[in-house]
């Protein structure tokens, strides 16, 4: 409930900040004829309703990864993650998170710890496209920040430094697995 | 003492004239043509949108290029007429055809007009048509695509200049015979002595029917003219819808030394053309069915796979037994425009070398017919009096008056190619209200919806023949020009100068929000029908035809399925069917592969393109996307093994480490 609160009024503080800062920064429009354009807020901005979904928009389409993609916002890894990739993201799930530690998740939202909370976000990601049939037992993926994540694979059962892959959703820049718990940089 | 005041004499004499015809006294220096605020009124800031499309013809580059107004920004190059290694145009499999002709492979043409299809004369963002001037042709350009969809043979002609203006509803697209030629009774072309040019060299104009719905095109009819040169047309508007208004010059019947023989008479025609009566005409079973051959081409968006038909028939109205569909109106010399106002009531004529600008009257026209006010005939086709049909004179407007456009609010604006000037003028009163220089020797010139019904003015924009000192020199080629002016006040205002490919002859320019909602973003995988389309990467593989060898293959974020290819021997013939999975905007995937002999590919999104390449020696040779698409582009390559002739090496193909075998030769 608390973690809810805080995310919604984060979500919220960040929205005014988003349009107070495109608002301040759209250049004169008395300098010339020119028509309505996108905001210029980054890739994931952009406007297309015809493509099919890129890794950002299939995590905010999903009511299971909430505390995940409100991480991503506080972190600024928005415009990232829709950027071309290709990306796996392991993506854990609300219930994933809600087993850290009480406090845990309030404590890396905080604007101070922005750049905990990007290393933790960019341990989950790795460029490159690993479907699952590409996953091996043993097999060591060098992630985005550096660390290295190991897979398992038992009875056909896939792990991800021991957390459950649950499902995995291609996304058009790369693709999501999703996981039962957050992976923690050693 | 005495010398130097008759010194001055002569130069307040040389001086005087040029004062009393350019009242708006052009600047020494054409930076002071600029006024403070012209940056502000051209900068589209970074993230913005340009207000205007401006779709230009590329000119001998074959090509059209799409610009943003008021910036200048070129954003593309569409390829029509010439190929393209670059995307693969006219060198994939599936675009050679598009260049297909009665000539066979013609991989290349001079672009000349842009004609933007038009409902109710006014812009409705579907299609823009261009002309081939050398081997007669018309292309359709599909505006949500910004590709070529149809390119069409023009039969029983030759230099295709006065072409492909249009109808109000675009019911037609018209081309003429720059290039009279001698057509014997079936239309061939006999072998006579040029000499003969006045006995056997005829001109046509045809009527090329387009699809209301689909923007097909066919030639429904053409008309047998004399042996003119027929230069520039415009559709009638409103009142004057049914007709069609043609410029023609070398009346004189020269077939050689034109720059003197085709200038001795002191007026050409403009022709008059009622093309409803014409229709009327070949309904009732009026015209005469001629055995041709020209090439129809026709891009399949389903199979992504362009079709070159050759067709074999056409039907040709003679105006000598058909009375009443052409009439010739004099015109001074040599006229090259042939303008309508949105009004459709004036008819602006302008003689190359006349010193007025003629505006014809419509409404007189019908009368002059009515009353049959001719002064004589021309092999057969009445000639109207100029009194009888004429609105009145722009008297001295300036020197070689070429084009003309309009503000739709009563203005036209005429450019002057020997003057370097557009002139504007009043076109009631035929009043010349200001006039301004250009840099150098304009050519055409365009205001946004300039020839439609419905102007949006704002701009004009100068399309140059002649730059010399206007940009950084390259060399003896220099780039070409437009010259962007400001018209929203009473005097027109110069705001940029921005570089063109090609000659950019004729352009148009339309309201950006006719066209962006429209923008195709992607081509969707389950609506590709090309007949090797993979619609997934479990679908890729590669099979034997003979000597053939195909390779069914897809691209995505960033590998190719297969990336490895082996038992392809020498003497084999191998199509790379590439097939991009990617339904995300603005992700094509390219592919190369060494030595190849044709081009490399650039693959939309759903799109499948097919590259024929004819391995030249033994070894392994890397293929590779040439579109930076992802973070791991660097990574997307493959291999593809050559081996001798009458190996056994087995034809196999994998992505990662698991390798399948080929299935059954098909």
């Amino acid at each position: 409930m608390k973690i809810n609160f805080l995310i919604r009024s984060l979500l919220a503080t960040l929205v005014v900040i988003t349009f107070a800062y495109c608002t301040n920064t759209a250049p004169d429009q008395a300098a010339a004829s020119q028509t309505a354009a996108p905001l210029g807020g980054g890739q994931a901005t952009v406007q297309d309703d015809v493509s099919a979904k890129d890794i950002v928009k299939v995590a905010s389409g999903s009511p299971d990864h909430t505390t995940l993609v409100a991480a991503v916002k506080a972190a600024d890894l928005v415009n990232v993650l829709a950027n071309a990739g290709p990306f796996t993201v392991f993506a854990p799930t609300n219930a994933a998170f809600d087993k850290l530690p009480a406090g845990t998740v309030e404590g890396l939202l905080k604007p101070d710890k922005k750049e905990a909370l990007a290393d933790i976000l960019q341990y989950h990601v790795a460029v490159a496209v690993y479907k699952p049939e590409m996953l091996q037992d043993g097999q060591v993926i060098s992630m985005a920040n550096g660390g290295n994540v190991t897979i398992g694979v038992k009875d056909g059962k896939i792990t991800v430094n021991g957390a459950n892959l649950l499902a995995s959703i291609p996304a058009t820049n790369g693709i999501i697995h999703v996981i039962d718990a957050v992976l923690l940089p050693k | 003492m005495k010398y130097k005041h008759l010194f001055l004499l002569i130069a307040a004499a040389i001086a005087l004239p040029s004062v009393l015809t350019t009242p708006g006294c052009k600047p020494h220096n054409p930076v002071s043509a600029v006024e403070g605020d012209a940056a502000e009124k051209v900068y589209v800031a970074p993230g913005k949108y340009d207000e205007f499309y401006n779709i230009v013809s590329g000119g001998f580059s074959g090509q059209v290029s799409v610009y943003g107004l008021p910036s200048g920004r070129l954003f593309r190059v569409i390829p029509v007429f010439s190929q393209n290694p670059e995307s693969g145009w006219g060198f994939s499999e599936e675009t050679k055809p598009m260049l297909n002709t009665s000539h066979g492979f013609v991989p290349w043409d001079d672009a000349h007009h842009i004609a933007l299809s038009t409902t109710n004369g006014e812009h409705d963002g579907r299609w823009a048509f261009i002309n081939g001037n050398n081997t007669p042709r018309i292309a359709r350009i599909n505006l949500s695509t910004f590709r070529t969809d149809e390119i069409i043979e023009i039969p029983n002609s030759s230099g295709n200049h006065s072409s492909p203006f249009l109808t109000e509803n675009t019911e037609y697209a018209v081309a003429g015979t720059r290039f009279s030629y001698p057509m014997d009774d079936d239309n061939s072309n006999p072998d006579v002595g040029i000499s003969t040019y006045k006995q056997n060299f005829k001109g046509t104009v045809s009527f090329i029917g387009i699809d209301k719905e689909s923007g097909r095109m066919g030639i429904s009819f053409q008309v047998l003219l004399p042996g003119f040169n027929f230069d520039l047309s415009r559709g009638g508007k409103g009142p004057s819808h049914d007709w069609f208004f043609f410029s023609c010059y070398n009346t004189e019947q020269a077939n050689t030394l034109l720059e003197v023989n085709a200038s001795q008479k002191d007026k050409d025609y403009i022709m008059a053309l009622n093309w409803k009566k014409c229709e009327e005409y070949v309904k009732a079973g009026k015209g005469k069915k001629m055995k041709v051959n020209y090439a129809h081409n026709v891009y399949d968006e389903k199979t992504q796979t362009a079709t070159s038909t050759l067709e074999h028939e056409t039907i040709m109205l003679d105006p000598k037994e058909l009375k009443d569909i052409v009439y010739f109106m004099p015109c001074p010399k040599s006229p090259h425009g042939c303008d309508v106002d949105p009004s459709g009531e004036f008819i602006c004529g302008s003689g190359k070398l006349a010193a007025v600008i003629p505006v014809f009257s419509f409404s007189k026209i019908q009368k002059a017919i009515a009353d049959k006010n001719f002064e004589g005939e021309f092999d057969g086709i009445p000639v109207l009096k100029y009194d009888a049909v004429l609105h009145g004179e722009v008297k001295k407007p300036g020197l070689g008056p070429l084009h003309t456009e309009f503000d739709g609010k009563g203005f036209a604006y005429t450019s002057f190619f020997v003057s370097s000037e557009i002139v504007k003028w009043n076109i009631q009163t035929l009043e010349v209200v200001d006039r301004v220089p250009t840099y150098y020797s304009i050519g055409h010139l365009c205001i946004p919806g300039g020839p439609t019904r419905k102007p949006w003015g704002k701009y004009v924009i100068a399309y140059n023949k002649i730059t010399k000192d206007r940009y950084l020199p390259t060399g003896p080629e220099l780039t070409q020009s437009a010259q962007l002016y400001d018209i929203s006040g009473d005097k027109m205002k110069l705001l940029l100068d921005f570089p063109t490919i090609g000659e950019p002859h004729y352009a148009e320019a339309i309201p950006a929000s006719l066209i962006t909602p429209k923008s195709t973003k992607i081509f969707k995988i389950e609506d590709n029908f090309n007949p090797y389309v993979s619609k997934g990467e479990k679908q890729a593989k590669v099979f034997r035809e003979g000597n053939k060898v195909h390779v069914n293959m897809t691209t995505i974020r960033s590998h190719f399925v297969p990336d490895n290819i082996e038992g392809v021997k020498m003497g084999d013939e191998v199509y790379f069917h590439v097939t991009n999975l990617e339904q995300d905007w603005d992700v094509p995937h390219g592919f190369a592969v060494k030595g190849a002999n044709n081009s490399e590919l650039l693959i939309m999104p759903g799109e499948t393109s097919t590259l024929k390449w004819v391995p030249d020696r033994v070894g392994v040779v890397a293929f590779y996307c040439t579109d930076f698409c992802s973070a791991l582009h660097q990574e997307m390559q493959g291999y593809i093994r050559v081996s001798p002739r009458g190996s056994n090496t087995a034809l196999t193909f994998s992505t990662g480490n698991k390798v399948e075998p080929t299935g059954a030769t098909k």
